[in-house]
């Protein structure tokens, strides 16, 4: 190999964008359900998650690194592309246009969630109910978590597809076709997740 | 009675760096003409729209039966052997323009180069050559022989490279013929004697990686030629080559 490290990098970026982050996605949303249980339940998971052992550490290298390479990378996989779903419209074309224009989304929204919730927290606020009670009220905000959450999530549906395809997993044309099916079942299933949990702090 | 016509729209270019230009032309309807026939009758005549005298329109062909590749270009859009675009099947006006992945030659005639040096790169042959006879090589079984004819159907056309979003001008990517012309010499038993050196060459620049998996190629091959399952295929084939190589292993 002539020193072109680009293979590896992309297996990474794919291998990341699933183990750790998608896995965190799906724990974040689950932990979130509390949320529908009242404000106490949703605080003492919280704190629950906050008192970790080892919090820093698992917040680093579980999720900041990971997701910052995936982000990078992505952008840079993102804007090589030159979109042309307008002449070839077939359904995988635009879902290959849908995932990057929901990388770039979820990119912003993430950048701004962290911002608002971790980074105010390092900064002394306290994560809790009210925090997200409070952010949501305005419809705005409500608007754009609605927007993230859902671009969040067919990102990580729709990747997980090519996921199978990068890693030769579905190598058959059948065995795309249904993973296409799963992974739009997965797609419904955690966006019914992720509304419930943005709908129990309105 | 007014006489039945038809209507072209064509990208033209005068030189390789030239501004390109549209000019329209018509010409007597015939039935059952294809795009390089009435190309033929444009160059005999070449006078526009308006009546203007021009050049005649420079188009590459070769087989005239969709098995050269040498005459693709964008009809109406989509990109395609010219020579089995018949203007019956065609909505009018017919545009015409080249395939703009790959420089402009002239007016339709484009430069596939890259495709040919993307062949020589991942090393799309069979090597047999030797100091002395080296007798029959290993047998192939009848029923992957006819599998792996489909693969074979390639013609280096260039429709997949067109139709590909990841192959532009901010990528190195080779596009999807020359991935799937490493399956085709892979499956066959003496091919398969060098496979780790096409699939290290899949493996470095502009290589498998770059494969944004928008199946348009797939959709796109007049040969109908399984591009993605090649793909996905090497994705697999490459991954264990990366495993082997980094771990180590005894099937070199």
């Amino acid at each position: 190999m002539s020193g072109n490290r680009e293979f590896y990098f992309r297996r990474l970026h794919s291998l990341l964008g699933v183990i750790p982050v998608g896995i965190f996605l799906i724990q974040h949303l689950v932990v979130n359900q509390f949320a529908a249980r009242g404000a106490e339940a949703f605080n003492s998971a919280a704190h629950f998650m906050d008192s970790l052992p080892f919090r820093y550490a698992l917040e680093i290298f579980i999720i900041f690194l990971p997701l910052i390479y995936h982000a990078v990378y992505g952008v840079y996989i993102a804007f090589t592309a030159k979109n042309n779903a307008g002449q070839y419209s077939y359904m995988r074309n635009w879902l290959f246009v849908l995932q990057r224009v929901t990388g770039i989304i979820t990119l912003i929204f993430v950048s701004w969630h962290v911002w608002e919730t971790r980074i105010a927290a390092q900064m002394g606020a306290e994560v809790n109910f009210d925090m997200m009670a409070n952010i949501l009220s305005s419809p705005a905000m409500l608007g754009f978590y609605i927007v993230g959450v859902l671009s969040t999530i067919f990102h990580f549906s729709n990747g997980l597809w090519s996921f199978a395809v990068t890693w030769g997993i579905t190598v058959t044309p059948r065995s795309q076709r249904i993973s296409t099916y799963v992974t739009l079942i997965i797609f419904v299933a955690l966006s019914y997740v992720g509304l419930k949990a943005i709908f129990a702090f309105v | 009675s007014e006489q039945k016509t038809i209507r072209f729209i064509i990208t033209r270019q005068d030189t390789a760096d030239s501004t390109p230009y549209d000019e329209e032309f018509e010409i007597p309807y015939r039935p059952n003409l294809n795009v390089i026939s009435a190309l033929m009758e444009i160059r005999r005549n070449p006078v526009n729209v308006k009546g203007e005298k021009t050049t005649p329109v420079t188009w590459d062909m070769n087989c005239l039966e969709e098995v050269c590749g040498a005459c693709s270009m964008v009809i109406n859009g989509k990109p395609r052997q010219s020579c089995t675009a018949l203007i019956d099947q065609l909505e009018q006006p017919i545009r015409l323009k080249p395939m703009k992945t790959f420089p402009v030659v002239r007016d339709l005639q484009v430069d596939r180069s890259r495709m040919f040096d993307s062949l020589k790169k991942v090393k799309a042959w069979i090597p047999i050559d030797g100091t002395y006879d080296l007798g029959p090589g290993p047998r192939m079984p009848e029923k992957r022989r006819q599998w792996a004819y489909e693969l074979s159907k390639c013609m280096t056309c260039g429709v997949c490279l067109e139709a590909c979003p990841n192959v532009n001008s901010k990528s190195k990517f080779m596009g999807p013929a020359p991935m799937s012309q490493v399956r085709l010499f892979n499956a066959h038993p003496t091919g398969a004697m060098n496979k780790s050196e096409r699939l290290e060459a899949l493996m470095d620049e502009g290589g498998l990686a770059d494969c944004g998996n928008s199946q348009n190629c797939v959709q796109s091959c007049p040969k109908g030629i399984p591009l993605t399952t090649s793909i996905a295929a090497l994705n697999r084939d490459t991954n264990l080559q990366a495993f082997r190589n980094f771990f180590g292993s005894d099937r070199v």
